[in-house]
């Protein structure tokens, strides 16, 4: 029987501070044995349980990408024992990883479909993980037009410069930044998500939204992207609960009769209108 | 097909001493003024008389801590990992109550199904559920308003049925049958037969009316609790919890879990332990978002998790009726009366 709670160990390849403020770091993990990295097929949204051994482990949503199979990424916040304790860690040490969990984004519904990505914060992580999938060559053609409204609440609290600066530079994609104030040498968006979204969305038609961010700033998002003529079913979140087994066992992340850890963390908004539940826009 | 046959009492000890010698047997045992469900070493240890364990049947198969795995770890926190063998044994649970044996049932779907937790099941597997019909039934008790029986022999792969001097024993599974080839067991006569019917309406009969009036969980529950989410009648009903999760840790089907590491200098495990739902940490996110704030939320979601969400997903329903948490709640908050409120409630 395979046993889910058992983590691999991955060595620490790189380690990339992320923000002006320190708290936001992103570790690219190397797979130690072949077998392993054979083993974690994942796709985009989907999350594992990285552990540092001598203090726990706690859930992350990948930020890298499929397409870059020898490595696993994961932007960390330092908030608790084992983010802290992660973030005292340096190139060359090992973690535990278990995955991936979740089901991930719809990436078959996706096809042939136009792509509208929200995301607040440090919430980006996974739709950047999306993102570069999407733009990879091997799998551009088989979605349509890709727009991104990535929000945070000061420029130097944006993730993923070397990413942003590649996205730019492209013509496939459409890249809306913003800050919650004016700043100093900004030339992007002022506002909150919500308002931006209001102004810089793409038409409806043939489109999905998908958007990952704090609590607050998805109940307001929804709104917004259903008076722009977005169903339901078109409009997806990723949702965070507290987990600790990820494999819907430990009954911690219910959102009415559903799991986030096994039945999410993405759901359409047809999906969460179902539910009864505490974590509701 | 049921088998049947007669056990005489003073021939029980020496079935449980053949037991003994082969299995991990769990059992009713006295330990002080409490009657616990825990590890047995000798038959002298189990208790025969009537009435429930203070706790349930689960920590045979679900203990209250686990270890997952060990782990070597240093300053650049390389590890090598060590998961504990797998317990070679089989388990015996003896004198397990109907209602436990039911719960059983519960936690055989949360812990199997399509991913199977390998430390429950590979218990789990090799575990035989030997029954003790409750002749007498405790006046708290309402197995017989959720679908469960005094005498029901759900759950058990052998359930005793006491009929005077002896045990009817009926076997409903082949771990159960095969039990039944022990040569302490008779055949049955038509005597002990019309016996055993007698007692099992007995029981039945005993069981109080009044209580079981109250428990009313009628078709279209579910649909009725999911409109009263987000009604007042919660702030009412959970005024008095204080949320002590008593009721958690004693209920039969209760089974969240939290995941720790406890840790020394080199060394570390990495353990499982019962958790409950009515601790504010239990939903607290690092970033101080907590879904379930007060007792209020916290409160509805047992009630939700049992008798809503679990049967919604083709699951029997998380209360199976043993009356634990009504007898040990420190305020009388009692799931009977709760039902009652809430099936009598129109929003």
């Amino acid at each position: 029987m395979e046993n889910p709670y058992i983590p691999f160990l991955m060595r620490i390849e790189d380690v990339i501070l992320e923000t002006e403020d320190r708290k936001i770091k992103t570790f690219v993990l190397a797979f130690i044995s072949d077998k392993d990295r054979n083993h974690f097929a994942y796709i985009p949204g989907q999350f594992a349980e990285v552990s540092v051994f001598g203090k726990g482990e706690a859930p992350f949503g990948m930020a890298s990408t499929p397409t870059t199979p020898e490595y696993l990424e994961f932007s960390v916040s330092t908030i608790g024992v084992v983010t802290g304790s992660l973030h005292s860690l340096k190139k060359g040490d090992t973690v535990g990883v278990r995955g991936p969990l979740g089901n991930g984004y719809p990436l078959e519904k996706f096809k042939g479909k136009n792509l509208l990505l929200i995301g607040g914060g440090f919430g980006f992580s996974t739709l950047r993980s999306l993102t570069n999938y999407i733009l990879h060559d091997r799998n551009r053609s088989a979605f349509k037009d890709l727009t991104i409204i990535y929000g945070a609440r000061k420029p130097g609290l944006l993730l993923y410069k070397d990413d942003l600066a590649v996205w730019r530079g492209r013509h496939d994609l459409n890249l809306h930044l913003t800050v919650d104030q004016e700043a100093e040498g900004w030339q992007g968006h002022v506002g909150l998500l919500p308002t931006i979204t209001k102004t810089v969305a793409p038409n409806h038609q043939n489109t999905f939204a998908v958007v990952c961010g704090p609590p607050i700033m998805m109940k307001f998002t929804l709104p917004v992207l259903k008076d722009l003529g977005f169903n339901d079913e078109d409009i997806l979140f990723s949702l965070e609960m507290r987990m600790k087994c990820g494999i819907g066992k430990c009954g911690r992340c219910n959102v009415g009769s559903k799991y986030v850890c096994s039945d999410g963390p993405v759901f359409s908004q047809s999906e969460l209108a179902k539910l009864t539940g505490e974590a509701h826009f | 097909m049921g088998v049947t046959k007669l056990l005489k009492k003073e021939r029980l000890e020496g079935f449980l001493e053949s037991l003994l010698n082969d299995h991990i047997v769990f059992g009713p045992v006295k330990k002080g003024n409490l009657c616990l469900f825990d590890h047995i070493e000798s038959v002298n240890d189990i208790f025969k008389g009537t009435g429930n364990t203070m706790n349930s049947a689960k920590g045979a198969l679900f203990p209250q801590t686990e270890r997952l795995f060990s782990y070597r770890h240093s300053d650049n926190a390389a590890a090598q990992i060590n998961v504990p063998p797998t317990e070679g044994k089989s388990r015996v649970l003896f004198g397990v109550r109907p209602c436990d044996a039911r719960g059983l049932l519960l936690l055989d779907k949360v812990f199997g199904g399509s991913l199977q937790d390998p430390y429950y099941c590979e218990k789990r597997e090799k575990t035989v559920v030997i029954g003790m019909a409750c002749e007498k039934p405790d006046p708290r008790c309402f197995c017989l308003a959720l679908g469960g029986g005094p005498c029901s022999s759900e759950g058990s792969d052998l359930l005793l049925l006491d009929i005077g001097d002896q045990y009817l024993v009926r076997a409903e599974t082949v771990k159960g049958r095969a039990l039944l080839e022990n040569k302490a067991f008779q055949r049955t006569n038509k005597e002990a037969l019309v016996r055993a019917n007698l007692v099992e309406k007995e029981a039945e009969n005993s069981m109080n009316r009044a209580v079981l009036g109250q428990v009313r969980i009628g078709e279209g529950f579910e649909k009725h609790l999911e409109t009263l989410f987000n009604d007042p009648i919660w702030d009412d009903i959970t005024e008095s919890c204080i949320g002590c999760g008593i009721c958690t840790y004693l209920c039969p089907t209760c089974h969240c879990f939290d995941i720790q590491d406890e840790v020394g200098r080199s060394t570390g495990e990495r353990i499982r332990i019962w958790d409950s739902c009515q601790f504010p940490l239990f939903t607290q996110q690092a970033s101080g978002v907590n879904p379930r704030p007060s007792a209020k939320e916290r409160f509805r979601q047992r009630i939700m998790h049992k008798l809503c969400y679990l049967p919604q997903n083709g699951n029997p329903l998380g209360c199976v009726g043993c009356g634990r948490c009504v007898t040990e709640c420190p305020v009388n908050l009692d799931i009977r009366e709760v039902i009652q409120k809430l099936s009598a409630y129109e929003a």
